[in-house]
């Protein structure tokens, strides 16, 4: 990893890591890809979020769908573990609860190939900072 | 007007960046306040942000963080120390676990702005060793941060060092309280010891140590980046920001939720939490762990704020908030939380470690049904007592619960010693199982099930359940088909 020895090297690191983490994508752009987000923290872990992220992870690849999925923190919907957030490209995300790999199945065929809804979408409860 | 009732400042990258990718954290505005603080600002111009944004330690004391800050700077010493205090140890709380697991750098920004402000160049995080995926994730995080230059020697090109070292609890209650950690830290006993001298004057080794929670240390880079405008202008008057809760017990949503100061019991429970579980009746909040207390349906619409909570009898805590319906009993509630102080009581002082027995011996003799209107007095002088001349803050705050309860419940503190009835039907040395006569067919299914035969009754004949040997198990509940047994 480069060090960073000035707030100028910090906001090159910036430049350069917002680029790969919020990608803009257009909604007809056939190659961007899927971002999915799985909640792992314990508690997510403990409900079984690591079978669902490897699940993912899998069968994504063998059905040839464009995607980056990835381990973050909790969400807050503990009723509701575990928990995905799935962002089409172009599109709002979309939270997704009580996925267990039958629901991961669902949400790849219907929602992400098919744009259709699948049941157990979690709405946005909360502000975010982000301005 | 906002649109939804959260906003997330603590957690604002919890659930978005992966906690093991520091880059994640760098592109969300990562490490860019520790660069304001170390390239632009002296550290009492950090000092007088924090101070100006009015933020309060979120461990449950309240105490001004600024104001923390600078004392410590103050104290004149070749060496000082941050501490963070990640010793959560609330039942059902899990608002630093959560913070610590999705964003650890936030933790650790903020902890080297804190070593800036004060003068240190140590710091470590006291974290229990049950939170083994915490513990990976921060490990992680300071391994990044130091290979990239964030922590270590001459951070920026400032000549500011600064790096973090971490330290295991076993787990003790106890060591939340901020002496005790610092001797748990040194190798001691986790016992407490008498306040002054405070930490930030004589703290780990002797020296002078700023101790701050988790959560609090998660606001502080928001704060710089944002201003203490921004920051102060949310919240009550005297209650900056927004507080993180674990949402827990008979709510639709359980959770972890984040809200600004002055939001609402009856907004959390009912339009964030959802209601109460299976349409039930509301009956209590519990906020502040065994330190806090019962608030019911009266306190409702009361802001949630440092001072309000104090002031309804309760305590904001470090953030658990505990949802109960009709069907809790509130002495059974109270003698759940003696029961953990009686367990954490690190039994240094008489006080607490002696008190607080006595003080669940009368409770379980009240859920007994066999305590007198005598013991009910006895139960207040002594909960008096234990507040009054125990040595720290566990012993002070143990008879919080009884206190709260005997204020709002006392109705059912009563039924339990006069008409020896458990209103909510849990305190099983109070229930009755008995045989509904004309449901009865006489199958045999509660005499076969019995495991003390304490049924008899011939086949097709009414049953009887023989209360002296009843042990209140619920088998025959459970197995009846007739609706033929009822609970009295």
């Amino acid at each position: 990893m480069t060090k960073i020895n000035s707030p100028e090297d910090l906001l090159r690191m910036k430049e350069e890591f917002a680029g790969r983490l919020n990608p803009v994508y257009s909604p007809d752009d056939l190659t961007a890809p899927v971002r999915i987000r799985v909640a792992m923290a314990t508690c997510g872990i403990a409900s079984g979020a690591r079978e669902v992220m490897d699940y993912l992870t899998e069968e994504l690849e063998k059905r040839s769908i464009q995607a980056t999925v990835t381990r973050v923190g909790c969400m807050g919907y503990c009723y509701a573990e575990p928990t995905i957030e799935v962002t089409l490209p172009g599109k709002e995300p979309v939270v997704f609860g009580e996925v267990d790999i039958r629901k991961a199945d669902q949400i790849i065929e219907k929602f992400i190939r098919l744009g259709e809804p699948v049941d157990g979408i979690i709405p946005l409860n909360y502000e975010s900072i982000d301005k | 007007m906002t649109k939804h009732k959260q906003i997330r400042i603590a957690l604002r990258n919890c659930g978005v960046i992966d906690p093991q990718a520091i880059g994640e954290y760098i592109a969300r505005d990562g490490y860019q306040a520790l660069a304001t603080c170390l390239t632009k600002m002296t550290p009492e111009e950090v000092i007088d942000q924090i101070k100006k944004s009015g933020l309060r330690g979120r461990g449950g004391g309240g105490f001004p963080t600024g104001l923390k800050f600078e004392i410590t700077r103050k104290s004149v010493s070749d060496q000082k120390y941050v501490v963070c205090n990640a010793d959560e140890g609330d039942p059902g709380a899990f608002m630093d676990r959560s913070i610590l697991e999705g964003d650890p750098h936030s933790v650790i920004e903020a902890m080297a702005i804190c070593g800036y402000c004060i003068g240190a160049d140590k710091g470590l995080v006291y974290i229990r060793a049950e939170y083994p995926l915490a513990i990976e994730r921060l490990k992680i995080a300071l391994e990044q941060a130091r290979e990239m230059g964030l922590l270590g020697k001459n951070i920026f090109n400032t000549g500011f060092s600064f790096d973090i070292e971490l330290r295991y609890g076993a787990g003790a209650f106890v060591c939340g309280e901020e002496t005790a950690l610092i001797h748990s830290m040194e190798g001691l006993r986790g016992e407490p010891t008498f306040k002054p001298p405070f930490p930030s004057v004589s703290g780990y080794l002797g020296k002078p140590t700023n101790v701050n929670n988790v959560e609090t240390f998660a606001n502080i880079p928001v704060i710089i980046n944002k201003g203490a405008g921004w920051f102060s202008a949310i919240g009550t008057e005297k209650s900056k920001g927004t507080k993180v809760f674990a949402l827990a017990g008979k709510i639709n949503n359980v959770g972890l939720i984040e809200v600004p100061m002055g939001t609402t019991l009856r907004e959390v429970i009912y339009e964030i939490g959802g209601g109460i579980r299976n349409g039930k009746k509301f009956k209590a909040v519990q906020t502040g762990g065994p330190s806090g207390g019962c608030l019911t349906e009266k306190h409702l619409d009361t802001p949630i704020d440092y001072d309000n909570l104090i002031a309804a009898g309760s305590m904001m805590g470090s953030g658990g908030m505990i949802v109960m319906d009709e069907d809790n009993c509130m002495v059974a509630v109270a003698k759940f939380y003696l029961d953990f102080t009686v367990d954490e009581s690190c039994g240094k002082c008489a006080p607490c470690r002696i008190g607080n027995k006595r003080l669940y011996e009368l409770l379980d003799k009240i859920t007994q049904g066999k305590a007198t209107m005598e013991d009910i007095s006895n139960l207040k002088n002594l909960c008096t007592v234990i507040r009054d001349a125990s040595l720290c803050g566990l012993g002070q705050t143990s008879s919080n619960p009884v206190l709260s309860t005997l204020d709002n419940f006392y109705d059912e503190y009563i039924g339990h010693v006069v008409d020896h009835k458990c209103a909510a039907g849990q305190c099983k040395a109070l229930m009755k199982y008995v045989v509904i006569d004309e449901n009865c067919v006489g199958c045999t299914a509660c005499a076969r099930n019995c495991p003390v035969n304490a049924i008899s009754g011939e086949k097709k004949q009414v049953h009887f359940i023989h209360q002296d040997i009843c042990i209140k198990c619920g088998a025959c509940y459970d197995r009846c088909k007739f609706n033929a047994i009822e609970i009295q």
